[in-house]
Formats: structure tokens, sequence, C-alpha cells
């Protein structure tokens, strides 16, 4: 299926862009950071297991369980720093 | 009607939105409000400027569910929330929850409510320019505490 995935911040500037779409086979939040890391060295590091990345899935904060669809826009950040 | 939310570059002035918050609204007797600004210093560090990111959309979404939850939860009547993005200075205004009830003791507790869901769950991210270089902010797990004096248990930091 195909989605958008969106990074931002730190992550964005690590991976050097905003938004990618992908087709992909992954069926969760956790089957596509697996997918990710294996793409670039610079995935590998940025969405690190061990490291503090927060997901949502359809603009909604969301933890690695939560299951894709097709057409979803899923998104990784760091832990947000607001207000 | 005044939109609940506004993620925006340009600063805001207190009184005109306080003003518009509980125009005509007979029921009020107690306005909250809360402004949060830039500092200069940050982790011992001289900071110059800072610059938000957001993600447009989902800040407004997570807001407002924010702000929906505050009403479900607090008897009040009205807020606010306006978010400041793009680059700011030291002194800047950068963010400011207002909250209108009958009485006292609801809008300051929902005030603060609402301030401490948006440290921990609204997409903002802040980089800060200091002496040594430009770097990400980091989440503080104080924030979490916060939040988790209201019964919410949604980690950050």
């Amino acid at each position: 299926m195909k989605i958008t995935v969106k990074y931002f911040a730190s992550i964005r500037e690590a991976l050097g862009q905003g938004t990618e779409q992908r087709d992909t086979t992954a069926s969760t939040l956790a089957d596509l950071r697996d997918e990710l890391l294996t793409i670039s060295p610079s995935h590998a590091m940025a969405l690190a297991r061990g490291k503090p990345v927060r997901m949502a899935l359809d603009q909604v904060m969301s933890d690695e369980s939560a299951a894709l669809s097709d057409g979803c826009e899923v998104a990784f950040f760091p832990p947000v720093t607001g207000g | 009607m005044l939109p609940r939310v506004a993620v925006q570059l340009e600063d805001f002035d207190l009184s005109t939105e306080i003003a518009m918050l509980r125009e005509s609204d007979k029921r009020v007797g107690a306005v909250c409000s809360f402004v949060g600004t830039v500092r200069d210093r940050n982790e011992g560090d001289q900071v110059a400027t800072l610059e938000l990111e957001h993600y447009p959309g989902m800040t407004e979404k997570a807001i407002e569910a924010m702000i929906d939850a505050a009403m479900a939860r607090f008897d009040i009547y009205a807020a606010r929330v306006i978010h400041r993005v793009g680059l700011l200075q030291p002194l800047d205004q950068i963010v400011m929850v207002a909250v209108t009830s009958a009485h006292r003791g609801e809008s300051f507790q929902a005030c603060e409510f609402i301030m401490d869901y948006l440290k921990t769950q609204a997409p903002f991210w802040k980089k800060e320019q200091t002496p040594a270089g430009a770097r990400w902010v980091d989440a503080r797990v104080s924030d979490d505490t916060a939040l988790a004096r209201w019964g919410l248990q949604a980690p950050n930091a």
C-alpha cells in the first residue's frame, strides 16, 4: 500500500528530507520503523531503537502497535518541546 | 465565532484576545491566562534566537483535542490558545492560553491543564542558537510529571 511518511525537527535534518511517499508491506508502525531502518545509514541512525522517537498516525500521537492503512500519513519526530 | 486555536508567525496582544474571548458573555466571572515568553538563557547557555517548527494540521488538531478535554473536565465557558512559530528572540511572546469561567478555580485549573498538556503532546520543536552553535531543545521529564498530576500518563521526554 502507498503511504506518506513525514519527519520533523532533528530527524528531518538528519535525513535531509521532510516527507517521502512509500510503497510498503508494513502493517504496523513498528513494522514500518523496522523497514525504514534498512533503507539508509542515516535512517538507521535517526530512527534507531532506543532513541526517543515519537510517532503519529494520521496526525494523532500513536504507539508502535498502531495499524497502517492505504493512504495513511505517518510521522516520526523527537519528543515535543513547545510551549 | 472566534477560532479556539491559532498557530501563527505574528505576535499577539493579550488584552485584545481576552476582550474577544469574553465578549458579551455575561456568565463570565473569571478569566485566567498564561503567556510563555522566550528566555535569554537555557541550560546555562546564552540563547540568541529560538526557532519553532511544528507539524501543520496535527498541531491544530492536537490543541483542539486538548481544549475539548479541558471543557469536559472543568466547568469553563471558552478557551483560546495561540502558539507562535518561526524565528523568535528573547523577550518575545511564544504561547498564550486564556480561559473563561463563572468562578476562578475552574479557569485557573483549566489554564494549567491545557498548558501541561500542550508542553508534552503538541507537535512543536524548539531549536536555539547559542554561542556554541544551534541545538534542538531537549524535552523535560518535569513536564511529563506535570501532566501526570492530572491523571494523564503520556510520557514525552
